[in-house]
């Protein structure tokens, strides 16, 4: 491939470079902060015509980035975790201002207990927000992404919006060759921002974000951001097929591995799509026609593609990388809404839960995973949710609270 | 040395002109809002308010807002913040030719005492150590207002609130002293600060007309007399904005680059004036006369000013 070699971080600071952002709200947080920082450099030297300001906490920053988004600056920042949840007041104000600037989280899983490495809970606790969500899998993927983010967020036809996702560690900081686009060419995929319906100034004084009296003007407003955020759908369609004319790169709203003739499916987002790849490919080997969908866009939901992708398959598994405590996986829930009504619907819906606070799949696991699922499939009854947890990892576990106990009085 | 004012000596200096139209759904006798109908005479219409939750939310209600400015309601914990964002998005705009000069705009915080003295500290400390260039205007009730008078850290010693009721046990209602905003502020050594009370237009203007001679954060402190909640006849809001400032409780200061001015020196009249016409104060004179709350707030009085004596008058 080729490429400069860089960690997802800079690719995501890459793309913010190539849009041509006018103001960048900071903060720093673990695994995100590298982002802001080469940002703060390339301000700093002059490559970047940009105004990066270190506020004093996500809530501030958020708050910030939709106000300049408002005055019609082009926005950019970044976020992960505990900070996105900091924020998470902001989501839906900037949403409701319908400002389009694009927000990069770098997925780290929630406390308590508090840790670093990744998983869904975050970003998938601002699904409701009004924001969209592109995932992404690999570094380039994360520079494109943030490219096609700006351009749909900022379509008239949407104007909301959109956090762009990546597993932190695992991606944040792996390196990868990424092709940086040429910046012309960007220009050409991305104009300039001149937002028609946003923007304070002395000749046209307005009020945004006013207090509304009563159901019915808040049920109006805020249905209008649902039939934007569907909007985005066909927004995305054209902004890919726009992509893929200048830079060569395809994405869609969902990738499909190996699916043409597989009788399972497993269902997957951001990263450790990866290694459910290469589990796919180890299942063929051992004659199992598994295949792999990955949801690459979260928000809208896209039904209608994920339907093509899975009516007719014998069994699908969804493996959520989150938990809805009460509940099971975030995204099960979504994938079985949206098959409900499809006479060939899959036989069996299985939900297994794995990669928890950057907990890794084993080869195992995956294997285990495609033989629950094919018996699913022929049983025609899905199962969980299981959580993926290796008997290893379980008397480790025992070990370590053993240890936490500390002695016993008497020896005992 | 005695303050002057420079600007303002007579009230027909005062502009007639109106940047706050009447008609909105604010209690009637609002103090905060009438001085923010002041404020406004000084700010005028070039001006974005970046409102923080509170009673002032509701002045802007779909399909109707009281200004010829613009507005921007952003949450209860960080209107300073949402300055920032307007605040820098013009300046970079405009340094990219993509808005002409004569588009700028004065960014106005408007903040109750719950944002300012409670929530949005965060967010307040942030944008004053930016040096951030804007007006913070706090209408300050002494209470959570707009849920129907609740303890802040606003709030003054011996009132009774909805959540420091007067009891058996807490006479006094709230034993909390109210918090020194001011001082905050002035720590962080921002160009200009300054209380204002509604009943001294003169004063406001004056300070209003000082404050926009200094690029940073500019804080100004308004006492809002509410009827609503601190219990009297909304006709009587400027007799006891009046008082609060001729009792001495509510002093009218400022501090340029930190060095504070009081800029009315009142002849102390006795706190039990201002408080009797209150209803959060009644528990204080009835069923019993609770003589030691009420020294307790004349001595913190006294004792205020004696200090404000022994530094302004030595120069």
């Amino acid at each position: 491939m080729d490429g400069e070699m860089m960690t997802g971080n800079l690719a995501a600071a890459w793309g913010a470079r190539l849009a041509d952002v006018d103001y960048v709200p900071a903060f720093p947080i673990t695994p995100q902060t590298e982002i802001i920082e080469a940002l703060a450099k390339w301000c700093e030297n002059g490559q970047m015509a940009a105004r990066v300001v270190t506020m004093d906490s996500e809530h501030s920053m958020m708050t910030a980035a939709g106000a300049a988004g408002a005055t019609g600056a082009r926005v950019f920042s970044a976020t992960s975790s505990q900070g996105l949840l900091h924020a998470f007041e902001l989501l839906y104000s900037v949403s409701g201002w319908r400002v389009p600037l694009v927000l990069v989280n770098v997925s780290r899983a929630l406390a308590a207990p508090i840790t670093l490495e990744p998983d869904h809970n975050d970003v998938l606790a601002a699904r409701d927000s009004g924001f969209l969500q592109i995932h992404a899998e690999t570094c380039q993927e994360v520079l494109d992404s943030i490219l096609m983010a700006y351009r749909i967020a900022e379509d008239e036809r949407v104007m909301l919006p959109v956090i762009v996702n990546l597993d932190g560690f695992y991606l944040s900081f792996t390196r990868e060759p990424v092709s940086i686009p040429d910046a012309g060419q960007v220009r050409e995929f991305l104009p300039p921002f001149r937002p028609a319906h946003l923007g304070f100034r002395a000749s046209a004084p307005h009020a945004l974000g006013t207090a509304v009296l009563g159901g019915s003007i808040y049920s109006y407003f805020r249905h209008q951001i649902h039939l934007a955020s569907m909007n985005a759908l066909e927004a995305h369609e054209e902004a890919a097929l726009e992509f893929n004319r200048l830079f060569g790169r395809r994405y869609g709203v969902v990738e499909g591995y190996r699916l043409e003739d597989a009788e399972d499916v497993l269902v997957m987002t951001n990263a450790f799509a990866s290694k459910g790849k290469a589990a796919v490919d180890a299942a063929r080997e051992e004659g199992r026609r598994a295949g792999l969908l990955r949801l690459r866009m979260i928000r809208p939901w896209p039904a209608d593609a994920i339907r093509r992708a899975l009516v007719g398959r014998r069994a699908v598994a969804v493996l959520d990388q989150n938990l809805s405590p009460g509940q099971g996986g975030i995204l099960f829930q979504e994938i079985g809404a949206c098959l409900y009504h499809e006479p060939l619907r899959p036989r069996a819906l299985c939900s297994f839960i794995g990669g928890l606070g950057g907990k890794n799949i084993s080869e195992g696991e995956f294997r285990a995973t495609f033989e629950q699922t094919a018996e699913a499939g022929i049983r025609g009854k899905g199962i969980g949710p299981v959580l993926l947890y290796t008997e290893a990892e379980h008397s480790e576990m025992t070990q370590l609270q053993v240890l936490a106990a500390g002695p016993r009085p008497n020896g005992s | 040395m005695t303050w002057q004012r420079e600007t303002f000596k007579k009230i027909k200096q005062v502009p007639r002109e109106e940047h706050v139209f009447p008609g909105t759904s604010l209690c009637a006798g609002c103090g905060g809002l009438e001085a923010l109908r002041l404020a406004s005479k000084g700010l005028g219409d070039h001006v974005v308010y970046v409102n923080a939750a509170g009673c002032f939310t509701m002045l802007a209600a779909y399909p109707f807002t009281p200004f010829k400015g613009s507005w921007l309601y952003t949450t209860m914990g960080s209107a300073p913040a949402g300055a920032q964002g307007i605040r820098d998005a013009l300046d970079v705009l405009i340094a990219k030719g993509r808005l002409p000069k004569e588009e700028n705009l004065k960014i106005v915080v408007l903040g109750g005492d719950g944002s300012t003295y409670d929530m949005a500290l965060s967010s307040t400390s942030g944008a004053i150590h930016r040096r951030l260039d804007f007006y913070y205007f706090c209408y300050d009730n002494e209470a959570y207002g707009n849920t129907g008078m609740q303890l802040s850290s606003a709030t003054p010693y011996g009132a009774r609130t909805a959540t420091s009721p007067c009891s058996l046990q807490h006479q006094a209602g709230t034993l909390q002293e109210k918090k020194d905003i001011f001082e905050i502020w002035r720590a962080h050594k921002p160009p200009y600060i300054a209380t204002v009370a509604p009943r001294y237009p003169l004063d406001l203007e004056e300070k209003f007309a000082r404050a926009s001679k200094f690029e940073g954060p500019k804080l100004f402190l308004a006492l809002s007399a509410c009827p609503t909640g601190w219990l009297y006849d909304p006709g009587e809001t400027p007799e006891v904005a009046k008082l609060a400032v001729e009792t001495g409780l509510w002093p009218l200061k400022e501090a340029i680059n930190g060095e504070v001015t009081h800029t009315y020196i009142p002849k102390l009249k006795p706190v039990e004036d201002y408080l009797k016409l209150q209803g959060r104060f009644r528990h204080l004179f009835e069923p019993t006369l609770q003589k030691e709350v009420i020294a307790h707030i004349q001595d913190r009085v006294h004792r205020y000013w004696e200090r404000v004596n022994q530094v302004e008058r030595k120069g």
